[in-house]
């Protein structure tokens, strides 16, 4: 066999065991692995790893429920202050309770609670989200864009606009704590995305958000039911950023009112970079993977090599179109 | 008639991965004639017309245009020498006039640099009188029917002073009225000395207007001649490699206990509260028996098919039994449960997911047959999609091709499959040869056939007379939302169900 056919072979197996459109990604990850293990001493080194592993692992955790949301078809700009409502409960009701002052009313919570709640909340925001998008056929860019206000609204007028600080040993171990070493924040991030990819492809619900995406009407006449799917979808990507709420508010240990601004970005660019399109249809999670580390690793690897943080920004939206730009291009030879 | 050759491609080969689309083809467009392109679907006609219009220009092989060799890079180059593509989906803006569609990037500007409107609606008005067009330049193209938008496109060509308009099957949704002048304009364009290439399935049409006929096979050249020359048993012996004997005759049945029952069936308009699309339809069919609608666009065939599964919700209105049983379908997933199956007409639009693959598209409708404690399970839906594939002779290099790299046959043969998967009792199918190549619609006549001597009750709607005459037990006519007329198999004739279903004619006129 000659060289050239042993290259297609590999690439043939490649394909079939990770599946095509994340080759690209991969390649480009290794490459920027490789380059920052070249240009500073300090990257490839344990310490780092597990650092770059801690910061990818709260975008991971949105940018999961951001890909079912993209594969839909859809987009979740909410899911940022989804996250900082979600901590925000979290920490409140830890470190207070529920208090109801007109009603005399007054509810602990155990840390289990506490976080139960969290998840609760942002499960019934981003139902919320997916009510008015079945309900009222709002795009989803205009009815979690006022969701995004909404909740940022709510968390401030949860806090009063203060940081909500000292929540205990316990709560920052889900932060900072080390399990078998491996942070806790990483295995979160790997059991969530361990899950859904498992559950995107074997179950049936997960191949109607594949289908659903792809074709809305076909998959209604298929006899699926488009809009309680929409509904879960939405309700999972809230849960999923609620999540990612615990995860920063327990490395912090305070919820910080305006914690998460901006994550939905983030999360958009591991989605698309990891090559999920944004009419829906076509992705996957193993991508959305790709698409965090690849923006795991240039944050971290700009802040090794001394770059500005402004040019920091810049860097990473060039990052970002150039990442689509060359998916197209090559797509389409 | 002249020889002038308008447009000539020579030896014109096109790779595709993994496909040989054209293997070295001819074909001529010559001045003042009707081109036909004849071929089954897969046989490179589309493939070619996209050269000729310049969508694709890697390709090997020489394009003359009047003798000069030329090589189009783009749509736009292949404009601008005159050539002008009338695609089978419309391209046009919806939302925009007429005259706004018409003169699309190449808007007359007055002194200041912007858009002369009058102008432009005073050349558009032009236009679309030398057409016998009615409409008004204003008109939002989203408010005219298909044909009328046709004409719109035509219109747009013809201002670009297009000197060969391909045609590909542009009478696919169009009333038979609407055809009729169409076919009036393309004698017209004719005689103005244009070339007309023209793509089509339907033998009556290539019969009538046709000069010169071109038939591909596979990606080959097989025969080109005058129109004349040429008898249907020929053609289509050329276009299928075999004999007209293998045609489709349908097997009578005996018709067993009535199926499906509808009482005062009715669908109001959302759009317009307080009209009907359909109003006061009653029938029934029964197991074994294939009902054929018959009706011109608009007549609300689609929408009857749709009101029986359950697309419209609780717009529908009336009384709907299974066996007897009253039923309520309020959605597709409840339509499915009581044994119902829509083929839709628009089978890219409705019927598949084209970036799946063919297993996934087949077992789409019923994935709780491949569950494996409760998940899904690839080995099984490979080994169904895989047996339908070659029952029912789906043409593919696997199933995991994606569905959207299909032919339009072997889409509708997918649809089929996924829906045959669900077992139904009660198969509706909205033009389920439309568009689609005779070795394929064979095939769907054949599976029809098969079904109802399996016990299946059937209703299928088409607008083709000879079609729906041969494949029907019973014929029900539709005109403007309402039942006209029912026509039992000794009693079809072509010209009777035709006045059942065209508007004006009165409920009485005609037997019931």
């Amino acid at each position: 066999m000659s060289h050239d056919n042993q290259l297609t072979m590999n690439t043939l197996i490649l394909k079939k065991t990770v599946g095509q459109p994340i080759i690209k990604p991969l390649l480009a990850l290794l490459i920027m692995m490789v380059a920052m293990t070249f240009l500073s001493d300090n990257f490839a080194t344990t310490d780092n790893f597990f650092n770059v592993m801690r910061q990818v692992s709260v975008n991971l955790c949105i940018s999961v429920g951001m890909t079912l949301v993209i594969l839909t078809g859809g987009i979740d700009l909410s899911v940022g202050s989804v996250l900082a409502l979600s901590g925000a409960v979290a920490a409140g009701l830890m470190k207070d309770g529920l208090v109801l002052e007109g009603m005399g009313v007054y509810v602990g919570f155990t840390f289990w609670g506490a976080i139960l709640a969290a998840l609760l909340v942002g499960g019934l925001l981003g139902a919320f989200n997916g009510w008015m998008i079945t309900r009222f056929k709002l795009p989803p860019f205009v009815a979690t864009l006022g969701m995004l206000t909404i909740a940022r609204g709510l968390t401030m007028l949860y806090t009063n606009g203060f940081p909500l600080t000292g929540l205990g040993k316990g709560f920052a171990y889900l932060g900072t704590g080390w399990l078998l070493g491996v942070p806790m924040p990483v295995w979160v991030a790997g059991l969530v995305v361990v899950f859904f990819a498992f559950y995107m492809k074997k179950t049936r619900t997960g191949r109607y958000m594949y289908a659903i995406g792809g074709n809305e009407k076909a998959s209604l006449l298929s006899g699926i039911n488009v809009n309680k799917v929409l509904l879960l979808v939405y309700t999972l990507a809230g849960v999923l950023a609620a999540v990612a709420g615990l995860l920063v508010t327990a490395r912090l240990d305070s919820a910080q009112p305006n914690a998460g601004s901006g994550y939905e970005l983030d999360a958009i660019a591991a989605v698309v970079i990891g090559g999920t399109s944004m009419s829906g249809g076509k992705g996957s999670i193993a991508g959305t993977v790709v698409g965090a580390l690849i923006i795991g690793v240039l944050n971290n690897g700009l802040v090794l090599l001394d770059v500005s943080p402004f040019w920091q920004q810049v860097i990473k939206g060039f990052v970002i179109i150039g990442a689509v730009v060359l998916d197209k291009y090559s797509s389409r030879k | 008639m002249s020889e002038t050759l308008l447009l000539e491609a020579v030896a014109v080969t096109k790779r595709f991965p993994g496909v040989l689309a054209l293997d070295g083809v001819d074909f001529k467009v010559r001045a003042g004639a009707v081109n036909a392109l004849v071929g089954e679907n897969g046989a490179g006609k589309s493939t070619l017309m996209n050269i000729l219009s310049g969508v694709y220009a890697d390709y090997e092989g020489t394009l003359k245009r009047q003798g000069q060799p030329v090589r189009f890079a783009q749509v736009a180059e292949a404009q601008q020498a005159g050539i002008a593509m009338i695609h089978q989906e419309l391209n046009l803006v919806p939302h925009m006039t007429v005259a706004e569609n018409i003169f699309l990037g190449r808007e007359p500007l007055n002194a200041t640099g912007l858009i002369d409107y009058p102008t432009m609606k005073a050349n558009a008005k032009g236009l679309l009188d030398r057409l016998q067009f009615d409409a008004s330049p204003d008109s939002l193209v989203a408010d005219l029917r298909v044909g009328q938008q046709q004409l719109v496109e035509i219109a747009k060509a013809l201002s670009k002073n297009a000197q060969v308009l391909i045609m590909d099957e542009p009478t696919s949704s169009l009333s038979e009225k609407e055809v009729e002048l169409l076919f009036d304009l393309i004698c017209s364009l004719k005689a103005e000395g244009r070339g007309i290439v023209y793509i089509t399935h339907k033998m009556d049409e290539i019969r009538l207007l046709a000069d010169y006929v071109t038939v591909f096979r596979d990606g080959r050249f097989v025969h080109e001649g005058t129109a004349d020359s040429l008898c249907l048993a020929d053609l289509v012996r050329y276009m299928v490699g075999r004999d007209t004997k293998d045609f489709f005759v349908k097997t009578q049945h005996a018709i067993g206990p009535e199926r499906l029952s509808v009482e005062g069936l009715s669908l109001e308009d959302a759009a317009h509260p307080g009209q009907f699309i359909l109003q006061d339809i009653s029938f029934s069919v029964s197991s074994s028996e294939v009902l054929g609608i018959y009706g011109l666009m608009g007549a609300g065939r689609t929408e009857l098919l749709e009101a029986l599964f359950g697309v419209h919700g609780k717009r529908v209105k009336g009384a709907i039994s299974i066996d007897g049983q009253p039923v309520a379908i309020r959605t597709p997933k409840e339509a499915i449960h009581h044994g119902l199956a829509l083929i839709p007409e628009d089978r890219k639009r409705d019927g598949l997911v084209l970036g799946m693959t063919l297993e996934q598209n087949t077992s789409l409708a019923s994935l709780w047959q491949f569950l494996t404690y409760g998940l899904l399970s690839q080995r099984k839906e490979h080994k169904e999609a895989e047996s339908y594939r070659n029952s029912l002779h789906i043409k593919s290099h696997s199933c995991c091709q994606q569905a959207g790299q299909l032919s339009g046959g072997n889409q509708q043969k997918v649809v089929l499959s996924k829906w045959l998967l669900t077992h139904p009792r009660i198969l509706l199918l909205d033009e389920p040869t439309r568009g689609i190549d005779i070795s394929a619609k064979n095939d769907i006549y054949a599976l029809m056939d098969k079904l109802a001597g399996e016990g299946m009750a059937i209703i299928v709607v088409s607008s083709e007379l000879p079609e729906i005459m041969a494949i029907s037990d019973r014929i029900l006519t539709l005109c403007e939302g309402r039942l006209t007329a029912t026509f039992d198999k000794d009693a079809f004739s072509e010209e009777a169900i035709l006045k059942a279903a065209l508007p004006g004619c009165k409920e009485g006129d005609v037997p019931r």
